[in-house]
């Protein structure tokens, strides 16, 4: 059974058709890189998988069950999928602490001091316990998603969507980003990342695909992916990233 | 797009310079004296020559009818303190319900969106004499059995409900100024739509409309003298009532004074908090 699984999803904004038809499957445990341009959906379907977006067509299960079926609890859903965003979007007038803690204690009803406690443990593992009374302003970019990450966790996620999260951070505050996914990946976390860094997305990722137009051109091994496209876009797209020197 | 802080455009200079239209200090100071002196002594003399000008400080700026009046009026003045003080704690809550209901989403609310804003729509479009006029002389005399008749009681109610309906205005900028993704973030997280607003959202919003939303008061605070015309003896009723006793308008201007110092305290730690909030957003 798939961690998640996309069939036949369709997502529309107004008259623009964003995904035109997703199947997707990642495996317990499994890593899954979503490449492409921008535009090419990769946030969409990454916000559909956590119901923040409804689709129009089509079925997502998670953990084996339909989440996309009439009169499924949304919030409860959401609870066990974990999803950081590109510009962190965390709570600017609460502590870290408190960021982390607003979860757990409120929808999972952990009481305070054991919620603190998995808190400074998590900000401990990731190098961040001093900041716990800090608020966000007060941290760097890296910081800041670090702490995203964290809160994300923190609501013990059976999966975790990562919608480019480094590319708000200046060049030099990627890697400590990264390093905490590689973390994640290596403690067997299952994730679906959408990214532009190609680099990365090959090392970690189990299967890389890659988005155009609302669908998925093409998957498979990431060797497979950045040494031999078999689409002609996928190697125009992977050509410019090389262009830009970003691979 | 980047997060980071960004050297944004700062505000230059303090305020006192740019009151003083900004430059060299010394020399702007003395010019602004010179041109304050010139200007109010010109003013002063138009006044002072103007043909009804004795008539004019006999009958408002008399000596001992201010000093007198001035004693009997600030007592009264607490009236109006306790009806502005009592009605912002309802304006408060019955505001921030009315921009939470307006902000429901989908179709089923739509019922409760539109009577959001009509209600706003109504009470900023009447004029707040005529509801406290309504309030004040129809309730009572419905004459229902419990409901109260004191004139303080309906004249607070009448406040309450237009200044709600502006203050609901002020909170619902506030709630459409944060930015969808803090609600996403919290959705996400599994947290409700309920406990988004009340964790996320409408602590943010209502840190940022407190500037406009102390304006509002200060509007309040003298609008509590408009209660006059329903009864109550405040400020305003205890000045027509020495006014009338006199013969002079000079309790007029006390109690003008009167009022202007109620509100000078709000309306600087508006500025203060204001002045405090752009340095923080920066």
């Amino acid at each position: 059974m798939s961690a998640v699984e996309l069939q036949g999803v369709r997502k529309s904004f107004g008259e623009h058709e964003v995904l035109r038809g997703i199947d997707l499957a990642v495996e317990e445990h499994g890593v899954v890189c979503l490449i492409g341009a921008s535009g090419s959906g990769k946030s969409t379907l990454l916000r559909c998988v956590n119901l923040l977006e409804a689709i129009d067509e089509g079925r997502i299960l998670v953990g084996g069950d339909e989440v996309t079926a009439p009169r499924v609890d949304a919030d409860r859903v959401r609870r066990g999928i974990g999803i950081v965003f590109q510009a962190y979007n965390l709570f600017p007038h609460m502590t870290v602490l408190r960021n982390i803690t607003l979860a757990p204690r409120e929808v999972l009803k952990t009481p305070r001091a054991e919620a603190e406690a998995q808190a400074l443990d998590l900000l401990g593992r990731f190098g961040l316990a001093e900041r716990r009374d800090d608020y966000p302003d007060r941290l760097s970019g890296g910081q800041q998603q670090r702490v995203a990450i964290v809160r994300a966790l923190a609501m013990r996620p059976q999966l975790m969507l990562l919608d480019e999260v480094t590319s708000a951070l200046d060049p030099e505050l990627v890697g400590e980003v990264l390093n905490v996914i590689r973390e994640l990946a290596a403690g067997g976390m299952t994730m679906l990342i959408a990214t532009h860094e190609m680099g990365f997305a090959r090392e970690i990722a189990n299967r890389v695909c890659f988005l155009d137009g609302g669908v998925i051109l093409e998957q498979g091994p990431p060797e497979q992916i950045f040494t031999a496209p078999q689409e002609a876009r996928t190697r125009q797209f992977l050509q410019r990233i090389v262009e830009a020197g970003r691979l | 797009m980047a997060r980071r802080r960004r050297a944004g455009p700062r505000v230059t200079g303090n305020r006192s310079s740019r009151i003083l239209g900004g430059g060299g200090a010394g020399r702007s100071t003395l010019i602004a004296a010179v041109s304050t002196l010139v200007f109010f002594g010109i003013l002063a003399v138009i006044v002072v020559n103007a043909p009804g000008w004795p008539e004019v400080r006999k009958s408002f700026f008399d000596g001992d009818i201010f000093a007198e009046s001035l004693r009997d009026i600030t007592p009264k003045l607490l009236v109006n303190v306790r009806m502005f003080l009592i009605a912002e704690v309802f304006i408060l809550v019955l505001g921030l319900a009315i921009a939470l209901l307006r902000s429901l989403p989908g179709p089923v609310f739509f019922p409760v969106r539109l009577m959001s804003i009509a209600y706003t729509d109504f009470f900023r479009g009447v004029p707040t004499v005529l509801v406290i006029y309504l309030f004040g002389f129809g309730v009572p005399t419905l004459d229902i059995s419990g409901v109260p008749r004191s004139e303080f009681f309906w004249g607070i109610v009448a406040l309450v409900l237009v200044y709600s309906a502006y203050v609901s205005e002020v909170y619902r900028a506030g709630i459409e100024s944060i930015h969808p993704s803090q609600e996403a973030a919290a959705r996400s997280l599994g947290l409700s739509r309920t406990k988004a607003l009340r964790f996320v959202v409408v602590p943010q919003a209502v840190r940022r409309v407190v500037p406009p939303l102390l304006n509002d008061f200060i509007g309040l605070q003298k609008d509590t003298a408009l209660v006059a015309l329903i009864g109550p003896v405040e400020a305003f009723r205890q000045s027509q009532i020495e006014v009338a006793a006199n013969f002079d308008y000079t309790p007029y201007f006390a109690t003008a004074l009167l009022f202007v110092a109620m509100t000078i305290p709000m309306a600087r730690l508006t500025d203060w908090l204001t002045a405090r909030q752009r340095r923080r957003m920066r």
